[in-house]
C-alpha cells in the first residue's frame, strides 16, 4: 500500500515538473495582439482573468440573450471582441482574429479546438459599421502601454 | 366500481396540480439563482410583447421595374450572390400577379410574413425558429440544424438556405452555410431604437413610399391608423396565420 503511494506522489511530482514549462509558457504568453485596440486598453470588459477563463460560456449566454430576446449592447458580445482584438497589417487591413497567430485562433489552436462562432460570425470589425456604437468601448478604459514591457511571445508550436 | 363518466375530474386534477406548485414554490425559491443582467445600457430592455411590429405595403405604389427595396435589404444584410438564382439567399422578392380572366397585372413585394402563428415554428425540431415577444420570427442559427422543415412549411416561400462557405458577412446579420434564414423585419435597427426597415428606406428614396413598417400593437400608430381605415387583406389569410405584413390594394 505504502509503496503505492508513494510511486503515486512522485508520478504527480514528475508530471508537475513536465508540465510546468509548458503551463509557464501558456500563462505568461500575451494573448493581445499589438495593433489591435485591445493593445491600448487597460482592461478586458470585465476580469482579464475570468474572460480568459469563461468567454466561452459568457458569449454563449449572451447571444441567447441577443437573438432571441433581443438585448443589444450586452457586455460579452463577440462582434466587440473582434473590433477590439483584431490586429492591423502593415496596410492598416484589419486582420481576422482566427488567423495563425491571430487573438482567437492562438489559444483555440494550442487546445485543439475549433469553435464554430466564424462559421457564421465575420472576423474582422465591419469598417464603417454601426457595430463599434454598440456595447462596450476601450476608449472608455485610460490607455495603458505599460502593458507591452514584454513582447508577446505567442504560444510556440511546431 | 363502474366508471360512470369517461371524462377526469377536472377539480381533482386543480388541487392536485396546486399542490405540486406549491410545493413546488417552496423547495426552489431558497436554491434560486438569477443571472446577473448583463446588459450595460439600460435602455437595451430586449423585445417586448407590448409591441408587434408590422408592415402594410401598398400594391399600387410599387412601382413596376423597381427593385430598390430587394437591393436595399441585400446590401443591408450582406446577401450575396453566388450566381445560382434559384439556391441565392432572397428575404424579400417580387412577385408578379397576373389574373387570367381579366389579364390585370400587379405586383407586390413578399417576404417573411411574420405570422403570428408560424408554421415554421411549429415545425422546428430544435427551436431554432422562433417568434420574439415583439412579434418578430427568427431562425436562431445556433440552434439551426438545416434540416429545412421550416422551409417547406412556410406557405409563402419566405425563406432561403445557405449552400456556400460564407465569409465578410454583414456585422448586421451573421449568417453562414447550413443555416435557415429569412427576413428579420430588420431586427437590428428595432433593437437600436431605428424605426425603419431598410426596404421601406430605400422604397421612400425611391419616392413610392408603398412599405410602412410599424407598431400593430399601438392604435396611435400610423399603420395601425392605415389598417383600420384602409381595406387591407393578408396573403392566405384562410390559413388563419394572422400575418404582421399587410398588402393594400392586392
Amino acid at each position: 500500500m505504502r509503496s503505492s503511494l508513494i510511486s503515486n506522489r512522485s508520478l504527480i511530482i514528475l508530471l508537475a515538473a513536465l508540465l510546468a514549462p509548458a503551463m509557464q509558457a501558456f500563462g505568461e504568453s500575451a494573448y493581445i495582439t499589438e495593433t489591435s485596440k485591445a493593445a491600448e486598453a487597460k482592461k478586458c470588459v470585465d476580469e482579464t482573468d475570468k474572460v480568459r477563463r469563461n468567454h466561452m460560456d459568457l458569449l454563449k449566454h449572451g447571444r441567447d440573450e441577443t437573438v432571441r430576446e433581443g438585448k443589444r449592447g450586452i457586455t460579452y458580445s463577440l462582434s466587440e471582441c473582434i473590433e477590439c482584438h483584431a490586429s492591423r497589417n502593415a496596410q492598416g487591413e484589419a486582420v481576422p482574429v482566427n488567423d495563425e497567430g491571430e487573438f482567437c485562433q492562438t489559444c483555440h489552436g494550442y487546445v485543439a479546438v475549433t469553435p464554430p462562432c466564424f462559421q457564421c460570425h465575420r472576423t474582422t470589425p465591419e469598417e464603417g459599421s454601426k457595430g463599434n456604437q454598440i456595447g462596450y468601448h476601450p476608449s472608455e478604459f485610460e490607455s495603458d502601454n505599460n502593458r507591452f514591457h514584454h513582447q508577446p511571445v505567442g504560444i510556440q508550436r511546431d | 366500481m363502474s366508471n360512470k363518466c369517461d371524462q377526469p375530474n377536472m377539480n381533482r386534477r386543480k388541487l392536485i396540480g396546486g399542490a405540486i406548485a406549491a410545493t413546488g414554490a417552496m423547495t426552489i425559491a431558497p436554491g434560486v439563482i438569477l443571472h446577473a443582467a448583463s446588459t450595460t445600457s439600460e435602455d437595451s430592455t430586449g423585445a417586448s410583447s407590448k409591441h408587434r411590429w408590422g408592415m402594410v405595403i401598398d400594391s399600387n405604389k410599387c412601382a413596376e421595374g423597381c427593385s430598390a427595396c430587394v437591393d436595399a435589404c441585400q446590401s443591408e444584410h450582406g446577401l450575396e450572390s453566388h450566381g445560382r438564382p434559384e439556391t441565392d439567399a432572397k428575404w424579400i422578392r417580387t412577385v408578379k400577379l397576373k389574373d387570367k380572366a381579366t389579364e390585370h397585372e400587379n405586383r407586390l413585394v413578399l417576404m417573411c410574413q411574420h405570422c403570428e402563428n408560424p408554421p415554421c415554428v411549429d415545425v422546428c425540431p430544435t427551436t431554432a425558429s422562433f417568434k420574439r415577444a415583439d412579434g418578430i420570427v427568427l431562425v436562431d442559427r445556433h440552434r439551426c440544424i438545416g434540416c429545412r422543415y421550416c422551409m417547406m412549411a412556410c406557405p409563402y416561400k419566405a425563406r432561403s438556405f445557405v449552400h456556400e462557405t460564407l465569409s465578410n458577412q454583414s456585422i448586421n446579420a451573421p449568417r453562414g452555410k447550413g443555416c435557415v434564414e429569412a427576413c428579420t423585419l430588420c431586427v437590428h435597427r428595432i433593437d437600436e431604437g431605428v424605426m425603419q426597415t431598410a426596404c421601406q428606406e430605400a422604397c421612400e428614396k425611391e419616392g413610392h413610399a408603398a412599405i410602412l413598417f410599424g407598431d400593430l400593437n399601438d392604435p396611435n400608430s400610423e399603420i395601425s391608423k392605415i389598417l383600420k381605415t384602409s381595406n387591407s387583406v393578408q396573403i392566405r389569410a384562410d390559413l388563419e396565420l394572422n400575418t404582421g405584413v399587410r398588402y393594400l390594394n392586392l
